[in-house]
C-alpha cells in the first residue's frame, strides 16, 4: 500500500501539474489506487463518529433512523433523499444526520451547522466522514430515492425547476453547463444531468475524495459549489433547494449502482 | 404595439405561477457571503422567461418583446471607438474569475471566453458550449460587424433570446474598456485569434 501511494503521488503530481484533462491517464491513476483510495481513512473515521458519544444527551448516533429503521446503515444512503415523518420534510443524508445530532445528542443547530464542509487542505469534518462511511455502506446498491409521498414528488418537481433556474449576474442555471450532451468547459467534460446516464454517472460517484483538495466532498457540497460558480450566494446545507436538486438527480439516477466514495480530480 | 409589449412584460410580473414558489424556496435556501447577497436569486423577466425546464417552448410574442427590449437598451461606446487592445483582450478572455463569492471583489472581472469558445488556435484548453470564434476577424471591421459584435457581447439576447451566454455589458460584468479590448481580440488582424498556427 505504501508503495502504491508513493507511485500514485508521483503520477498525481504529473496530473495536477499540467492543464491536461486526459481522462485515460486519470483512469489509470484511479486503477492503480484500487482499494487504496485515501477515502478509506475518512470512511474509518466516519464509523468512529457514528459510535462516538457526544452532546448534552451523551448519546451516539446508533439510534438514528436513516429511513430503514433505527441504526440500520447498510443500504440507507442509496434511499436518500426521502421524506421523514418526524422531521416533517424531505431530507438528504446531511439534513438527516443533523436532525439526529440535534434530537438524539442534544447538540444545538448552530453547532452542527457551523462548519459542515472543510476548506481546501483542511482536516475533514465530522459530516464529511459520516457521509463517506454511510455511502460506503451502500456501495454496489441501487439508487432508490423516496418517491411514494406527495412531499417527495413535490421535491422532485421543485428540483427540476431549480435545475433550470437562471439567475445572478451571469444568468447561469445548472442547465447552462449540464443540460447538453458532449460539451466541455475549458477541458472539463460535462455530464448532461438531464439524462439517466449523465445523472447516474454523477450521482453514484459522490461523495468522493477530491485529490486536488485532499478532502472528501459530499453531494451537498457539490450542489453548494456549483451555486458558487453560478455566481449565486451560499447554498445552505440541507436546505429545501439543496435537497430538491439532489432529489432531481437521484430520481433520474434511479436503478444505477452506488460507487462512492470514489476518487475525483 | 407599444402597449402590447408593455402588457406582455407586465403579465410576467403580475401573474407569476409556479415560478414564484421556486423563488421563495431559493430565497430561503441561501445566505449572504462575501458581498454576494441573497438578492442574486431574484430574477428579471428575461431570466424568468429563460428558466423553463427542458427547453420547453416559451410564448414567441414574449420572446420577441424581450429581444426588442434587449436591443433597445444596448449602449454603444461613448466615443464611437469599438476597438481597444487585443493584448488586454486576451487576458480578459482567459480570466475566469469575478463575481463568485470566492473571488476578490476588488480585482477586475474576467470574460471567461475560453470556458465556452475556441479563440486563439494555439490554446488547447477551450470549451465547446459556444461556437468556435477562431478566425473571427475574417468578417472585417465594417460598421455592421462592429455593431453586431458589440451587441452580442453587451446583451446576446438581442439576437438570440435564452442564449447561454452572459450579458457582459448589460449586467456590468465587463467595463466599456474591457469590452473594447475583447472586440480587438476578436477583430484585430494582428490578434492571435486571427493568425493561423503556421504563421
Amino acid at each position: 500500500m505504501q508503495r502504491h501511494l508513493i507511485a500514485a503521488a508521483t503520477l498525481l503530481a504529473a496530473l495536477t501539474g499540467t492543464a491536461s484533462a486526459d481522462d485515460g491517464m486519470f483512469d489509470e491513476y484511479r486503477e492503480m489506487m484500487g482499494d487504496d483510495s485515501p477515502a478509506v481513512f475518512v470512511i474509518d473515521e466516519g464509523e468512529e463518529y457514528w459510535y462516538e458519544v457526544q452532546g448534552p444527551k451523551a448519546a451516539s448516533l446508533e439510534a438514528c433512523d436513516l429511513g430503514l429503521g433505527p441504526g440500520v446503515v447498510e443500504g440507507a444512503y442509496a434511499g436518500f433523499p426521502r421524506f421523514f415523518e418526524d422531521g416533517g420534510r424531505v431530507m438528504d443524508i446531511e439534513a438527516r444526520l443533523q436532525h439526529c445530532m440535534i434530537e438524539l445528542q442534544g447538540r444545538s443547530a448552530e453547532e452542527v451547522n457551523r462548519k459542515p464542509y472543510s476548506l481546501r487542505g483542511d482536516m475533514g469534518t465530522e459530516m464529511e466522514a459520516l457521509v463517506a462511511w454511510l455511502a460506503d455502506q451502500s456501495a454496489g446498491m441501487v439508487v432508490n430515492p423516496g418517491q411514494s409521498t406527495p412531499e417527495e414528488q413535490a421535491s422532485y418537481a421543485l428540483g427540476e425547476q431549480i435545475f433550470f433556474y437562471r439567475a445572478g449576474p451571469h444568468d447561469f442555471s445548472c442547465a447552462t453547463c449540464h443540460g447538453q450532451n458532449d460539451v466541455r468547459i475549458r477541458l472539463q467534460a460535462l455530464s448532461n444531468l438531464t439524462t439517466h446516464e449523465g445523472a447516474a454517472e454523477a450521482y453514484t460517484s459522490w461523495p468522493a475524495y477530491r485529490i486536488s483538495q485532499s478532502v472528501v466532498r459530499t453531494m451537498g457540497w457539490r450542489m453548494r459549489d456549483c451555486m458558487r460558480q453560478q455566481r449565486l450566494p451560499e447554498l445552505i446545507m440541507g436546505s429545501e433547494a439543496s435537497v430538491a436538486l439532489q432529489m432531481f438527480l437521484a430520481v433520474q439516477a434511479t436503478g444505477a449502482e452506488m460507487a462512492a466514495p470514489g476518487l475525483k480530480r | 404595439m407599444q402597449r402590447c409589449s408593455f402588457l406582455g412584460l407586465l403579465s410576467l410580473l403580475v401573474f407569476p405561477t409556479f415560478a414564484d414558489d421556486v423563488h421563495t424556496v431559493m430565497r430561503d435556501s441561501v445566505i449572504d457571503i462575501n458581498g454576494v447577497t441573497v438578492s442574486r436569486v431574484d430574477r428579471d423577466p428575461l431570466q424568468t422567461f429563460c428558466s423553463k425546464p427542458r427547453a420547453e417552448a416559451g410564448d414567441q410574442a414574449v420572446a420577441a418583446e424581450l429581444r426588442a427590449a434587449a436591443m433597445a437598451a444596448v449602449v454603444m461606446p461613448a466615443d464611437g471607438a469599438f476597438l481597444g487592445g487585443w493584448q488586454s483582450g486576451a487576458e480578459i478572455a482567459n480570466n475566469g474569475r469575478g463575481l463568485q463569492y470566492s473571488d476578490d471583489p476588488n480585482a477586475p472581472n474576467g470574460g471567461n471566453c475560453y470556458a465556452c469558445h475556441q479563440l486563439d488556435p494555439r490554446e488547447v484548453a477551450y470549451g465547446t458550449v459556444g461556437p468556435s470564434l477562431t478566425g473571427y476577424g475574417a468578417r472585417g471591421q465594417s460598421d455592421v460587424v462592429l455593431q453586431y459584435t458589440w451587441t452580442k457581447l453587451w446583451n446576446t439576447h438581442a439576437y438570440n433570446v435564452c442564449s447561454h451566454m452572459p450579458r457582459f455589458g448589460a449586467q456590468g460584468i465587463l467595463t466599456e474598456q474591457q469590452l473594447k479590448d475583447v472586440m480587438a481580440y476578436l477583430l484585430d488582424p494582428a490578434s492571435p485569434v486571427n493568425t493561423p498556427i503556421s504563421d
